[in-house]
């Protein structure tokens, strides 16, 4: 047995030292853990090649319909890579290791700040892989560097958004199994936009909640950005309503926090 | 110089009291056991301590700071081990320590060292590598306790270190808990046997209700028990009497005088923590043992 040597009060970590330690936490987490990697990639992958190939001749049989459908496939994409949060999330705050967290110098709170980057990148990558199998597929996008790299930013924005909105249903779910049935809601939400069909395809009500709900604007954006249709007020719409879901998310993840690993 | 310092402590839990004017002083660089049943407010008096739980009255001090003023303080001079071990399934042994050290404020390269120096301590190195949810339940414990290590603080809180874990790794880990206060560490753990805090601890508190029911050193809570208790059975292994003795043949003699069963079996065992509280407070608190 070697002896113990003994460490003086060694100063607290600095709080960048603690968000990069648990950013690579988390993505050791997403490479070995590839099933949530493999999901959030190949079943938007599917459900693309289902849309263009199955329905796509019956939608439009010029072959055009992947050009509309891609904007909606990145977006579902981000949707289930950043549902796997929730569950990350809530399997942290079951086990021991948030009070150990709780009782050290730091932030305890950075501990979710680490799976959202993780996400982040997570999904960024799943999103690169979305769009080459789509041009694979025959998607011809017209934008300029410029206009590509805006798609990426607004696509982060909105990955950033959705991943803080699911880190407040990991922290609000009683267990990892709710957290992910609870993520399911969120997964619809794409299929009540134009990311699939038109909105004015839709009957009134139905069309109604599609033309005000958040993933219209961003995906309209994004066609704008990438096929060049109009994009008009939709870019500050998109814009706004990722920084209202980011800000409502940072709250609820604050709150829920608090609440449920705070000092009681 | 006192490392802990408790003094009428209260706590509620949606109007049932847990802790009811707790009163403890636990001198520096000594093992301190908190000995009590399940729902004693263990683990409560522990939480505050570490500063997860706010107590509703009363101030505690662990190394020289205030718990209630000085949160941040207090948490750069502990570390906790609570009752599920607080470790990274995903992660590998070394990773855990690394990360940790990481957190601890150590830099990279310290806490590469100091996680090798901790894994070759506590019989991990050949573990290190692999990831944690491949450990048993023995080799999880010990890395939790290496974790807790990793700056070898002055007040080190155990919060049933042992539970569940097999005789052998009790064994190992009594050792590594003994050795803690030669630096100078101070230690608080909480345990339901009292043969662990027999073994483990300079000084043992019982706790019963939310209160400190006794307090001494192992031999002066020992003879308040008694020795050991004898224990008469029928034929058919139903106890006729248990009557505590003080492990002498005068003794003895005095004990079974009383029974007449020319057919009982007599057998002889260690006092349990139902014998403590049947000693200390006069009534048979069920003693729930779990793990």
């Amino acid at each position: 047995m070697t002896a113990l040597t003994t460490t003086p009060l060694a100063s607290p970590p600095r709080p960048t030292t603690v968000f990069a330690t648990f950013v690579a936490r988390s993505m050791l987490h997403t490479l070995r853990t590839p099933d949530a990697l493999i999901m959030a990639i190949a079943l938007p992958t599917i459900l693309m090649v289902l849309f263009t190939q199955v329905f796509g001749g019956a939608i439009d049989p010029s072959g055009g319909y992947v050009d509309y459908v891609v904007p909606g496939i990145i977006l579902l994409c981000a949707g289930f890579g950043a549902a796997s949060t929730a569950v990350d999330v809530a399997n942290d705050m079951k086990a021991g290791v948030i009070e150990r967290f709780r009782t050290m110098p730091f932030r305890a709170e950075t501990v979710i700040a680490g799976h959202v980057v993780a996400s982040l990148v997570r999904n960024l990558v799943a999103t690169a892989i979305v769009i080459l199998v789509a041009v694979l597929l025959g998607f011809r996008p017209s934008a300029t560097p410029l206009e590509w790299a805006a798609t990426f930013a607004l696509v982060a924005a909105y990955i950033l958004a959705i991943t803080y909105l699911f880190a407040a249903i990991g922290l609000a779910a009683s267990s990892p199994e709710a957290a992910s049935g609870y993520g399911f809601f969120l997964m619809f939400l794409p299929y009540l936009s134009s990311a699939f069909v038109p909105v004015d395809t839709m009957p009134e009500w139905l069309r109604w909640i599609a033309d005000n709900q958040p993933l219209t604007p961003i995906i309209e954006t994004i066609r704008g950005l990438l096929l060049g249709t109009e994009i008009g007020a939709d870019g500050w719409w998109a814009i706004g309503w990722c920084a209202l879901i980011l800000a409502v998310a940072l709250v609820l993840t604050r709150v829920l926090f608090r609440a449920k690993a705070g000092r009681r | 110089m006192d490392a802990i310092t408790v003094r009428g402590i209260r706590k509620s839990f949606g109007g049932t009291e847990v802790l009811r004017g707790v009163e403890l002083s636990v001198a520096a660089g000594t093992v301190f056991a908190l000995l009590g049943p399940n729902g004693a407010g263990k683990t409560t008096l522990i939480n505050i301590l570490s500063t997860l739980v706010a107590p509703d009255a009363g101030t505690a001090t662990v190394a020289g700071r205030d718990v209630a003023r000085e949160p941040e303080e207090v948490k750069r001079r502990i570390s906790l081990t609570g009752q599920s071990a607080a470790v990274d399934e995903v992660l590998t042994g070394r990773e855990n320590l690394r990360m940790m050290g990481r957190l601890s404020g150590l830099g990279r390269r310290a806490a590469s060292r100091r996680a090798d120096e901790l894994l070759a301590r506590f019989g991990l190195d050949d573990a290190g590598r692999r990831r944690v949810a491949t450990y048993s339940g023995g080799m999880r414990r010990r890395l939790d306790l290496a974790i807790s290590l990793i700056l070898t603080p002055p007040v080190v809180f155990l919060d049933e270190p042992t539970t569940g874990l097999d005789t052998r790794s009790r064994q190992a880990l009594w050792e590594e808990i003994r050795g803690l206060t030669a630096n100078g560490t101070t230690v608080l753990l909480t345990t339901q046997y009292l043969e662990e805090a027999d073994r483990l601890a300079d000084r043992i508190a019982v706790i019963e209700h939310g209160a400190v029911v006794a307090e001494g050193t192992p031999e002066e809570l020992k003879a308040r028990v008694g020795g050991e208790v004898v224990t008469l059975s029928d034929p058919e292994g139903a106890v006729l009497a248990e009557l505590p003795t003080d492990g002498t043949l005068a003794g003895l003699r005095r004990a079974i005088a009383a029974i007449d069963h020319e057919s009982a079996s007599v057998a002889l065992r260690s006092p349990s923590l139902d014998d403590v509280f049947l000693a200390v407070t006069g009534t048979r608190e069920p003693a729930i043992t779990k793990g």
